[in-house]
């Protein structure tokens, strides 16, 4: 089996140990992996701002740089949802765009219910570990039990969390155009945050926008992605 | 009211800095509220109730003609005087004529969006009616001077000191007065209203046309007497808020109970078949206003009428993130939050609703709340293509938006990117990016990109040796 890596530009830019440990999680399962070079961004921030002919654009590349792929998987539940659920939308009546949607998958969706695979090893035996479930991940893509399942067969201690299933505030542009109300809802979702040692989510824009936010007011959680953690519940590193 | 949805973005950052008792108040009464509609909706299957609702509200729209023709018939046949208002002229001309005609000093109105869209208290007071709303929450912002911040609990956004510090500048109660003395106060108030009142106003929840029976759902018993004491009741209703048959209510009625608050049913039911007959107690001349404002031509617009299925009921609000942390006052406009935010730019008009539609992370929650099934999301995302397209957005979103496209158009361009973000000077391209950066920054501390990115690393692990 092949799959073509979609790292999406802020997991590619911010969170690189990401793609690492999805290429060789995805690897030691069996999995041949390319990563097609030519790939940037998926289109969505242009997209949910409502400049959709920039979207569109972007969105027609990636048709091409993904169009002999078997499976596409993203490590990011938002991008994995602008491909399967909006690129059809933007491309109304795209056979490609609708022959992509149906081949996108996110990770541990990709791993659970493509590969079948509900345990990797148990990596994070004891590991106290919080889990934001991204909005369009969550609502959008229909991935909730996916992450669960997987960090809970590693041995991670789940913690439960009042806000786990709220938005983080990030919300692309929304983060710049209304700045104040964004840090709110941020501030809002790490007040509940329980006492974890890491915080952990598929998408690397609600990451980087918490983890800011802990930055900036002095709280020390470590923040790693899926991704990260999932390869170290198989390789029992950490 | 006057929409000041321009103002959004301002004067939500304003709120927050200025009143933080506002975040908490709202952020935890809303979280009581879904709770509640979590639970209620977990006693039944939602999701069967949710799409039987949709069909039958959909059925109505897309009949509305038919269906009003209906009521309006059925309504006159229970001695009810119908009046179609296009929008807040015809309802006040009507109004200013039930006043001069029964010598309206006093009136009593229950809790009511739409009229609020229709200014009917300025305009009552305008003419030296006192004008006293029942509902405690809306009471209370009357007395404030201040529009309701939420469809369904008006002044969710006050906390119990704000109130016990308004009751004693009024009323004199004692400045630390707990919450059933002031009830109390209000209680002595209102009920001295009910009984002089010539003219009671309310709205509707429902209007079924079968029957021509309005149908008010409510939890203080002040509605009721709204439109029994007075021997006059006027009822503003809404084109849509119409249901074909008297059973729908079977449906309506507690779907939109447990989406609201998390009740079975509201506390009181009132079901009314015009004025009072022979014998009957009630007022002597009911009067139905049926008010489009902006409605039909919504229901025209093949991308955004499906907010007209709109029960009015708050759930996405209380489910809203966003909402949560400012209340509805800053939207500018009667409706907030999510439904606000795909209402007002169809009723107001996208110019004057302009950064509505922006009042989201797209996160989907109000979805998955609205007991209709309003594709909130989708409609937001339609407001702001179309917010586009008209040339609305500001020009440094345009210049970053088309910086990215450019950058992420071209895997050259975007690998220049990655090397300006680890410390080479941004190209003048780019510099368009800065701003965001800095206004990003300004919260979250600076950017801290990985040491090197993953399509540079993978250029060393595509060889690896596979097998893990
Ligand atoms: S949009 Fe749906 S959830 Fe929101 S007020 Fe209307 S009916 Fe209720």
């Amino acid at each position: 089996m092949r799959v073509a890596l979609f790292i999406t530009c802020l997991a590619d830019q911010f969170y690189a140990e990401a793609g690492v440990a999805a290429v060789r999680l995805l690897r030691a399962l069996g999995v041949e992996v390319d990563f097609p070079e030519d790939q940037t961004c998926c289109g969505q921030p242009a997209f949910n701002a409502g400049h959709w002919g920039e979207a569109r654009a972007l969105a027609k590349r990636s048709l091409e740089v993904f169009r002999e792929a078997e499976y596409v998987v993203l490590p990011s539940g938002s991008c994995a949802s602008m491909v399967r659920n909006h690129y059809p939308e933007l491309l109304p009546g795209d056979q490609g765009a609708l022959a992509l949607s149906e081949k996108t998958y996110e990770l541990s969706q990709f791993l659970v219910r493509v590969l079948g695979v509900e345990k990797l090893g148990e990596g994070l035996r004891g590991r106290r570990v919080a889990y934001h479930h991204g909005c369009h991940a969550l609502r959008e893509l229909g991935v909730k039990a996916e992450p669960l399942l997987l960090l809970q067969n590693a041995g991670a201690e789940l913690l439960p969390w009042e806000a786990a299933e709220e938005c983080c505030g990030f919300g692309g542009l929304f983060s710049v155009k209304l700045p104040e109300v964004s840090l709110s809802m941020a501030d809002r979702k790490l007040a509940t945050l329980p006492k974890a040692e890491v915080l952990t989510s598929t998408d690397a824009g609600c990451l980087l926008h918490l983890a800011g936010r802990m930055a900036k007011l002095g709280q020390g959680v470590r923040v790693a992605p899926l991704a990260t953690l999932l390869w170290e519940a198989y390789a029992g590193q950490g | 009211m006057r929409a000041k949805a321009k103002r959004y973005p301002k004067e939500a950052a304003r709120l927050l800095r200025e009143r933080p008792s506002v975040r908490e108040a709202v952020t935890g009464a809303t979280l009581h509220f879904e709770r509640n509609r979590l639970r209620a909706y977990g006693e039944i299957d939602t999701e069967a109730w949710r799409e039987r609702a949709r069909r039958v509200k959909d059925h109505v729209l897309t009949h509305l003609d038919h269906y009003l023709e209906l009521a309006e018939g059925r309504l006159r046949e229970n001695g009810v005087q119908v009046h179609w208002a296009e929008g807040p002229e015809e309802a006040h001309r009507l109004l200013r004529e039930v006043v001069a005609r029964h010598g309206v000093r006093r009136a009593v109105k229950a809790k009511s969006m739409l009229t609020e869209e229709l200014g009917v208290n300025p305009l009552l007071e305008s003419l030296g009616v006192e004008v006293y709303e029942t509902d405690l929450g809306e009471y209370l912002i009357q007395l404030l001077g201040e529009p309701p911040s939420h469809i369904v609990g008006p002044a969710i956004h006050l906390t119990l000191k704000e109130i016990q510090e308004l009751f004693h500048g009024r009323f004199g109660t004692p400045p630390d007065a707990p919450p059933e003395a002031l009830a109390q106060v209000a209680r002595r108030v209102l009920r001295e209203a009910f009984l002089t009142a010539e003219l009671g106003i309310s709205g509707a929840n429902f209007l079924v046309a079968e029957t021509g029976t309005l149908a008010l759902m409510e939890n203080e018993g002040n509605i009721r007497l709204s439109t029994s004491l007075p021997k006059v009741h006027v009822a503003f209703v809404g084109i849509e808020k119409l249901l074909p048959r008297l059973q729908d209510l079977a449906l309506f009625l507690p779907l939109t109970a447990r989406a609201a608050t998390g009740q079975r049913l509201s506390t009181f039911v009132s079901l009314l078949q015009g004025p009072a007959r022979e014998g009957e107690e009630g007022p002597e001349e009911v009067h139905v206003v049926l008010v489009d404002h902006g409605r039909t031509a919504l229901l025209a617009d093949p991308e955004a009428w499906e907010v007209l299925r709109c029960l009015r009921c708050g759930a996405c609000l209380n489910a809203c993130p966003v909402y949560r942390q400012t209340g509805g006052h800053p939207y500018g406009y009667v409706y907030s939050g999510p439904i606000g935010a795909v209402l007002d730019p169809g009723l107001l008009g996208l110019e004057e609703a302009y950064p509505l539609p922006y009042a989201s992370t797209l996160c989907g929650a109000c979805q998955e709340a609205c007991p209709v099934k309003i594709p909130i999301p989708r409609l937001l995302l339609t407001w702001r293509h179309r917010a586009v397209e008209e040339g609305l957005a500001p020009a440094w979103e345009r210049g970053a938006i088309g910086a990215f496209a450019r950058v992420m158009g071209s895997p050259a361009l975007y690998r220049l990117l990655s090397k300006a973000l680890r410390g080479l000077p941004l190209p003048q391209e780019l510099q368009v990016y800065l701003p965001v950066l800095k206004a990003w920054a300004e919260g979250r501390g600076p950017l801290r990109p990985s040491p090197r990115p993953f399509h540079e690393l993978w250029k060393e692990i595509k060889e690896e040796a596979r097998g893990g």
